[in-house]
């Protein structure tokens, strides 16, 4: 059992939680993630470490509620304890002086970059970072990031905060202005292919971490299979970052409404059942 | 009295019945049935059967205390050289080991020795086993990786020599293929909980969610250790490589009985995790596993299940039973083609498959023909759900991890002596898929053994 030893709301439907996990703490690195089955019945979701702190044996994730399990796991308090973590898991960020470099987030993305950025900095790098949302309220981690960029850049979709527009919007006058030498970019699979397709045009090396849909996150089931540069890959064992030139978005973005249908089912009967126990709580 | 010549039948669970559910397909012997059974065996002054078993139970003797109902020492004896008798007398592929040198076989089938492993073991299981005393102690401690029958055979043997034992396990259920590979209706998984929970009352410590070369590396291990035992299958799939093979609907098989046996998604959605079944399923391959991902996929629900096997029933690697029971159930078989390739439809769902036809040559190295795709015979067939079962290999991720860990780079097997389980480092023990290849429970097993007893060697001395 691994305990909850905190957790905050960051927006709507975004939070954050950390969990005490010694082993994990201890070894996690920039760019890896966890896979948690919150009980019994549960699903095996993989969610990034965002951060860690050795001095409290803990890890940091931060998560959208999307689905049954991520509202579930919403749902957990301080105190609550989560059945099965394993991790970390994936290969860590290949962490280098590359000179000047550009970390792209969108939405959880933005946690998933911060340890990245972070560690870009501690190397030496000159860090940019362009960070976005739907609106001003979406833009997590904000302090954070312009703690540790050299530049911070926020773009929202209502221009409630920073500039109106998109993250590609600033990310396009930046290749076209100043020289880069490489680029991470987080966040939905949507915009991971946007920004690779742009970056593409420019020649900058580009590293995306994908998300497929996973159920060990060890390489045993082959269920994370992806296609890059031609070849199949299991994101857990393989990446999860990979080329973003590379990698065939469209078929990932395909692969991962595979269960449509049942995590509709799922979350519906999830949410019906949720409903009934306030109902009779309140009575 | 004259031998019988056919083994007793064993109960089974009716055909039209059983394919709705996960129950138990064979329901195992009456005591009745045992002990007709047990006296067919002609107690052999030379037991050939003995030869037979990887493990080398005294089978003549099981045998012949089961005839005289004293069937708490029948257990014990067998319990002597093997500590998951449940699991093998189910799984065991007896018609190539003991039973295929059984004398009775010169006048007729060969007496049922795994069905009365099965009867004894079940017999301890509904009474409560007992757990041996462990005469003396050494402060000593070994880390074991994987807890499928390699890891657990080596735990459970060191542990009764008195040596301290973790088992640190990847998924969050020790077992391996036995757990997560393994169908309920073949290999129920109350039967697998009991026998972890007798290696487990042996003193050995099981740390699940731990994956070795990540959470932890074997290097680390070894500064806490006295010795390491890796024992972590070949469990990650191979697929075929041919275009169309990430369409949505196209499993492993790993992956599908994943699903269904650890996550339990037949019973989606009282269990979070779903699976996609469709109405025509094509399973590609000829072994234990495709004949496992075939009758799950039926039993889910599916209304045609296809064997695409590329040779002949002649050259199929799965247990006789197996395919008896798939044939049973209404699987349809379908020999002599291969697969070229997937054709999908505009949401990335797989929709059919084209296959080839072939034809058998010589014998290749395993000595089976080989297949030789005839020209010009192609075809589609129309399917929508694919699980590919061709094969495993050892993960990756230890090798990766330890450098100085020799391994085959083509079948990714780490490499050991034989005859004691050393691999190429020191204090470094392994045994079982991971250095077999794919192969059984009972050859694990015995891998096992072999590692323990060298382990123990190394530790304490003769
Ligand atoms: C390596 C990796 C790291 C991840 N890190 C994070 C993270 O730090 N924070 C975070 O919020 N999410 C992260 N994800 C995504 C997260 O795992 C999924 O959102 C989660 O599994 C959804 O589960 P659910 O039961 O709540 O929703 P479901 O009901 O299963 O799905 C609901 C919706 O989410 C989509 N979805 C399902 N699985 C995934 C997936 N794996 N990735 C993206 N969308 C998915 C579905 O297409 C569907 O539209 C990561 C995924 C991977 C593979
Ligand atoms: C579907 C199916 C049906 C089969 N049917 C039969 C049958 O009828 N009869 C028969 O004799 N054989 C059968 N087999 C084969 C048999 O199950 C295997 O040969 C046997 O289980 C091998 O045992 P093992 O202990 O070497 O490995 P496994 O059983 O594979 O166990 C390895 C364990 O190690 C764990 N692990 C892996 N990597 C790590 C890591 N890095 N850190 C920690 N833990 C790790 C895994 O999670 C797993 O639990 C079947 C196999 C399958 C897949
Ligand atoms: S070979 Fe057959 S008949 Fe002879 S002892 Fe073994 S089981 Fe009995
Ligand atoms: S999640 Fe199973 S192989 Fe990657």
């Amino acid at each position: 059992m691994f305990k909850i030893i905190e957790k905050k709301a960051l927006a709507p439907k975004v939070k954050l939680i950390k969990i005490k996990a010694p082993l994990i703490s201890k070894k996690a690195l920039p760019g890896q993630f966890v896979v948690l089955r919150i009980y019994e019945k549960g699903e095996r979701i993989p969610l990034t470490i965002a951060d860690k702190d050795p001095s409290e044996e803990s890890i940091t994730i931060v998560f959208q509620e999307v689905g049954k399990t991520t509202k579930l796991l919403g749902k957990l308090d301080t105190g609550d304890s989560i059945l099965d973590l394993v991790g970390p898991l994936g290969n860590p960020s290949e962490i280098e002086k590359y000179n000047v470099v550009i970390g792209v987030g969108g939405g959880v993305g933005i946690a998933a970059l911060y340890p990245i950025l972070k560690a870009l900095k501690e190397k030496g790098n000159y860090v940019i970072s362009v960070i976005g949302g739907r609106s001003a309220e979406y833009v997590i981690f904000r302090e954070e990031i312009e703690k540790i960029c050299d530049e911070t850049y926020i773009t929202t979709d209502d221009g409630s905060l920073g500039r109106k527009g998109l993250v590609t919007d600033v990310l396009k006058e930046l290749l076209e202005t100043r020289n880069i030498n490489r680029i991470w970019a987080i966040g939905p699979t949507i915009m991971m292919k946007v920004v690779s397709d742009l970056t593409k045009s420019y020649n900058v090396p580009t590293i995306v971490s994908l998300n497929p849909i996973m159920v060990d996150g060890t390489g045993m089931c082959g269920g994370c299979r992806v296609n890059v540069g031609g070849k199949i890959k299991f994101t857990c064992i393989d990446g999860p970052e990979f080329d973003g030139h590379l990698v065939d978005f469209d078929e990932l973005l395909l692969r991962l409404k595979s269960y449509r249908e049942e995590e509709k089912l799922s979350l519906k009967l999830f949410e019906e059942s949720e409903g009934e126990e306030i109902a009779s709580f309140e009575e | 009295m004259p031998v019988l010549k056919n083994k007793t039948p064993i109960p089974e669970q009716p055909v039209e019945e059983r394919i709705k559910n996960f129950e138990e397909v064979a329901l195992g012997y009456t005591e009745e049935q045992a002990l007709i059974e047990a006296n067919r065996c002609l107690q052999c002054k030379d037991a050939p059967c003995i030869k037979g078993c990887p493990v080398n139970i005294d089978i003549p003797t099981f045998i012949n205390l089961i005839r005289e109902k004293r069937y708490d020492e029948a257990i014990k004896k067998i319990k002597e050289s093997n500590n998951l008798p449940a699991t093998t007398g189910r799984v065991c592929p007896q018609e190539t080991q003991c039973e295929a040198y059984c004398t009775l076989k010169k006048i007729g089938e060969p007496v049922a020795i795994g069905r009365l492993e099965r009867f004894v073991a079940d017999y301890e299981i509904n009474r409560g086993y007992d757990i041996p005393k462990i005469m003396k102690k050494y402060n000593k401690k070994v880390a074991v990786v994987g807890s499928g029958p390699a890891g657990l055979t080596v735990a459970g043997d060191l542990a009764r020599m008195g040596i301290n034992v973790t088992i640190f396990e990847a998924f969050h259920e020790p077992g391996g293929v036995l757990i997560y590979g393994i169908p309920e209706f073949r290999l129920p998984k109350r039967i697998v909980r009991t026998e972890v929970e007798y290696i487990k009352s042996l003193g050995v410590e099981i740390v699940t969610n731990i994956v070795v070369g990540r959470s932890i590396t074997i290097d680390e291990l070894l500064k806490e250790y006295d010795a390491v035992f890796i024992g972590t299958g070949a469990g990650a799939p191979q697929f075929l490589n041919i275009p169309g093979e990430n369409l949505i609907g196209i499993y492993s098989a790993n992956e599908f009985l994943t699903r269904v046996n650890l996550m339990k998604a037949y019973k989606f959605p009282e269990y979070d995790t779903p699976v996609k079944i469709g109405k025509i399923v094509g399973v590609i391959g000829g072994g234990n596993v495709a004949m496992d991902a075939a009758r799950t996929a039926l039993r889910l629900g599916a209304k045609e299940v296809h064997i695409i096997y590329r040779r002949t029933e002649q050259e199929m690697p799965a247990r006789y039973e197996e395919i008896i029971h798939a044939k049973e159930e209404g699987i349809k078989f379908n020999f002599l083609v291969s697969p070229v390739r997937f054709l999908g439809d505009i949401e990335g769902r797989v929709i059919g498959i084209e296959l080839q036809k072939m034809t058998l040559g010589e014998p290749d190295e395993s000595g089976r023909r080989k297949p030789l795709p005839i020209p010009n015979s192609n075809f589609v067939f129309s399917l929508d759900m694919v699980i590919v079962a061709i094969g495993t290999v050892p993960n990756p991720l230890i090798k990766m991890t330890t450098p100085d860990l020799l391994v085959d780079n083509r079948s990714g097997v780490i490499l050991i002596d034989k005859n004691t389980g050393k691999t190429s480092k020191e204090k470094v023990f392994a045994g079982g898929d991971v250095t077999s290849g794919s192969a059984t429970v009972i050859n694990a097993m015995g891998a096992g053994k072999i590692a323990a007893k060298n382990i123990f060697k190394l530790l304490v001395g003769e």
